[in-house]
């Protein structure tokens, strides 16, 4: 596999202002995306992935956002470009979707005008040529009649085909990188599955690295090649995405596998993670920061510091108590069997 | 939309009914008529004589037949005679209708004008310095009773300064058609219209600045921003558009209140519009006059609401009328 990177992310700290504080919603975050490659980053709500998105292109309110690290981009550095360098990058070398695509387009703007808007900025092309290539885009996106759609407004359409022109807004440069911020979540079942059809069809043709901000493991599943698990701020677990769902190490990897409901499992209550992750100025710094939510393991399981340890080709584990951990309601000797959708 | 128009016409038949009903009893429940007051007391007068002439102007008939004598000149566009001015109301109307056009247009147009860019400012540099005196300022303008502000306006602008005429909407003896003409009326006109437009930009500046403060955070807008569109174009382009709807959808209202009349500020002023004549019709108790006008502003407030729909649907595509 190609292993070239597109982004590499160095030393990333995101905070945001509260009051007169700032408080690090992502800490100290190293992370490569590779091109061709479909990096899922998941963790629960609250655990600095969006952040972490966002910070990418720098989308955030710079008024109360500070961005601290590298974020190395074909050769630059993305933190240090001006607004009007950034503006250059974002939508052509770099594209977008986001969760909600009934609020993410605007409402009083043809479908046609909004992906125009994109080549505008971005293209010198013609008004001709133009049209004729958000025709393709729309058709490319499995839209079934590209001419009627380009005069539409958003409110006409149905919740999967405006997903779809978000993508088509997001590919129509053909960027190197997109950015999928829970692309998913506001669809429904079926609909999901096209959408993420589509994304995994668009980068085997663009060879684009595709960053998918995800809690669904599902998706996960079906998507990544390699999946980072984030906590509070810090990235706990990457592995690929075989190694992940086979072998998972980190007590919150562990904990989310085992809170997903398994179609085969004989279990009639799910896993519940105890406690909830900690509100931007009460995460533990300086120490292990999920052992709050597992007690039952003892202090002295985690390392103080806890950095990232390599245990495995390209498998990283933050801390040491991924050794000594075990679920709360078993004995050690059933920790593999806790695992429910790993069986 | 011919449909939707045609159909929202004749809803207003049966509004119209009810308010002339309401209208026309309610002047009536007014204590005295044309014949009470002065003309009562005159000693050339006798009483017999004032009886005769109630019985003459058929307001002895029982309210139900007066009711539809006035229903049914109205069909004719015959609104009455007035009382004090024994002139056609219609007439009398007319003659005021003008000047209380100019001075509506007028602060309407500065309404606008004023309010629109500072709502914007105010909501893009939220809680800075700029927003808090714009803020400041719709907090001081909404306390301030419109009266007292206009008889504030009046006596330093008009007395103390002498920089613009106390009342009046042209001087006597200017031949009209003139350039002269025009800036003489305008010269009326400022004081009124500044003192009306700096009451009514409240609404319209909190609203733009909530507005924009809301459109700002849209999904929408990062989408905008995630294109690469520069943040001038951001606000120009997608933020701004959405945040008038509101201030599009009063639009209609505006529009016909411009007829209307402005009770407080012509009355302030001495500005002879349709508004000074109402309140001193009331007074004079000029029942055709009083029934009217407030036909008239119910008829256009009615039309106002059309309006105000239409004009929605046009800039709102979700709301399209088919």
């Amino acid at each position: 596999m190609n292993t070239e990177p597109v982004l590499q992310i160095k030393g990333l700290t995101v905070s945001f202002r509260i009051r007169d504080q700032y408080y690090p919603a992502v800490d100290q975050l190293d992370l490569t995306i590779n091109k061709n490659e479909v990096l899922a980053i998941v963790g629960e709500s609250g655990c600095g992935k969006s952040a972490l998105a966002l910070s990418l292109t720098r989308l955030h309110d710079s008024k109360n956002t500070r961005i601290e690290g590298e974020l190395l981009f074909k050769g630059q550095d993305l933190n240090k470009l001006s607004p009007g360098q950034m503006n250059k990058i974002r939508g052509s070398e770099i594209g977008m979707i986001f969760q909600d695509p009934l609020t993410a387009l605007n409402p009083l703007m043809t479908i046609g005008r909004q992906i125009e808007e994109n080549l505008d900025y971005h293209t010198s092309l013609s008004k001709k040529e133009k049209t004729k290539l958000i025709y393709e885009l729309l058709e490319h996106v499995n839209i079934v009649n590209p001419q009627r759609v380009y005069e539409q407004y958003p409110h006409e359409l149905s919740g999967g085909m405006r997903q779809r022109v978000m993508i088509a807004i997001a590919i129509a440069c053909r960027p190197s990188l997109i950015i999928a911020d829970e692309p998913t979540t506001a669809l429904d079942v079926t609909i999901q599955s096209q959408i993420l059809d589509l994304l995994k069809q668009l980068q085997s043709e663009t060879e684009a690295g595709i960053v998918l901000i995800t809690h669904d493991l599902g998706v996960v599943a079906e998507m990544a090649d390699r999946v980072v698990v984030m906590y509070a701020g810090e990235v706990v677990e990457i592995a690929s995405v075989y190694e992940l769902f086979n072998n998972p190490l980190h007590p919150y990897t562990r904990s989310l596998l085992a809170s997903m409901p398994a179609a085969n499992a004989e279990q009639d209550q799910l896993h519940v993670i105890q406690g909830r992750v900690p509100s931007l100025q009460n995460i533990p710094r300086g120490t292990c920061r999920f052992s709050e939510r597992i007690p039952w393991i003892p202090q002295t399981a985690h390392a103080e510091q806890p950095t990232l340890n390599e245990v495995g080709t390209e498998h990283w584990v933050r801390c040491t108590c991924y050794q000594h951990f075990h679920f709360e309601d078993e004995g050690k000797e059933h920790v593999l069997d806790g695992i429910a959708g790993a069986k | 939309m011919w449909k939707f128009t045609l159909r929202r016409i004749l809803i207003m038949i049966p509004q119209l009914f009810v308010l002339s009903v309401l209208v026309f009893f309610v002047a009536k429940a007014m204590p005295g008529d044309a014949l009470t007051g002065l003309i009562q007391n005159n000693p050339n007068l006798s009483p017999q004589m004032i009886a005769e002439q109630r019985e003459r102007m058929g307001l002895n008939d029982p309210a139900m037949v007066q009711y539809a004598r006035w229903v049914g000149n109205l069909f004719h566009g015959d609104l009455g005679i007035s009382y004090v001015h024994k002139v056609d109301v219609t007439y009398l109307i007319g003659s005021r209708l003008a000047n209380t056009f100019y001075l509506g247009v007028a602060i309407l147009i500065l309404t606008y004008i004023i309010s629109i860019p500072l709502g914007i400012l105010s909501g893009r540099y939220q809680n800075s310095l700029l927003d808090k005196t714009i803020t400041g300022y719709t907090y001081l303008s909404f306390a301030t009773p419109l009266f007292i502000f206009a008889l504030v306006v009046v006596f330093v602008f008009g007395f103390q300064l002498g920089w613009f005429p106390t009342s009046g909407s042209v001087d006597a003896g200017v031949q009209p058609g003139t350039w002269d003409y025009f800036m003489n009326r305008l010269h009326h006109l400022l004081l009124p219209a500044f003192a009306g437009a700096f009451v009514s930009t409240t609404a319209t500046i909190q609203y733009l600045r909530n507005e924009v403060i809301d459109t700002r955070l849209k999904d929408f807008v990062k989408t905008a921003r995630s294109k690469g569109v520069p943040e001038s174009k951001v606000y120009s382009r997608h933020i701004l558009r959405n945040s008038l709807l509101p201030i599009a959808a009063f639009l209609g209202y505006d529009l016909t209140a411009v007829l209307a009349g402005n009770l407080f500020i012509e009355s302030i002023f001495g500005y002879p519009g349709l508004g000074q004549l109402f309140l001193q019709s009331i007074t004079q108790r000029d029942f055709s006059v009083v029934t009217a006008l407030v036909m008239i502003s119910g008829l256009l407030a009615l039309i106002g609401t059309l309006l105000s729909d239409i004009i929605l649907s046009w800039v709102d595509p979700r709301i399209r009328i088919s």
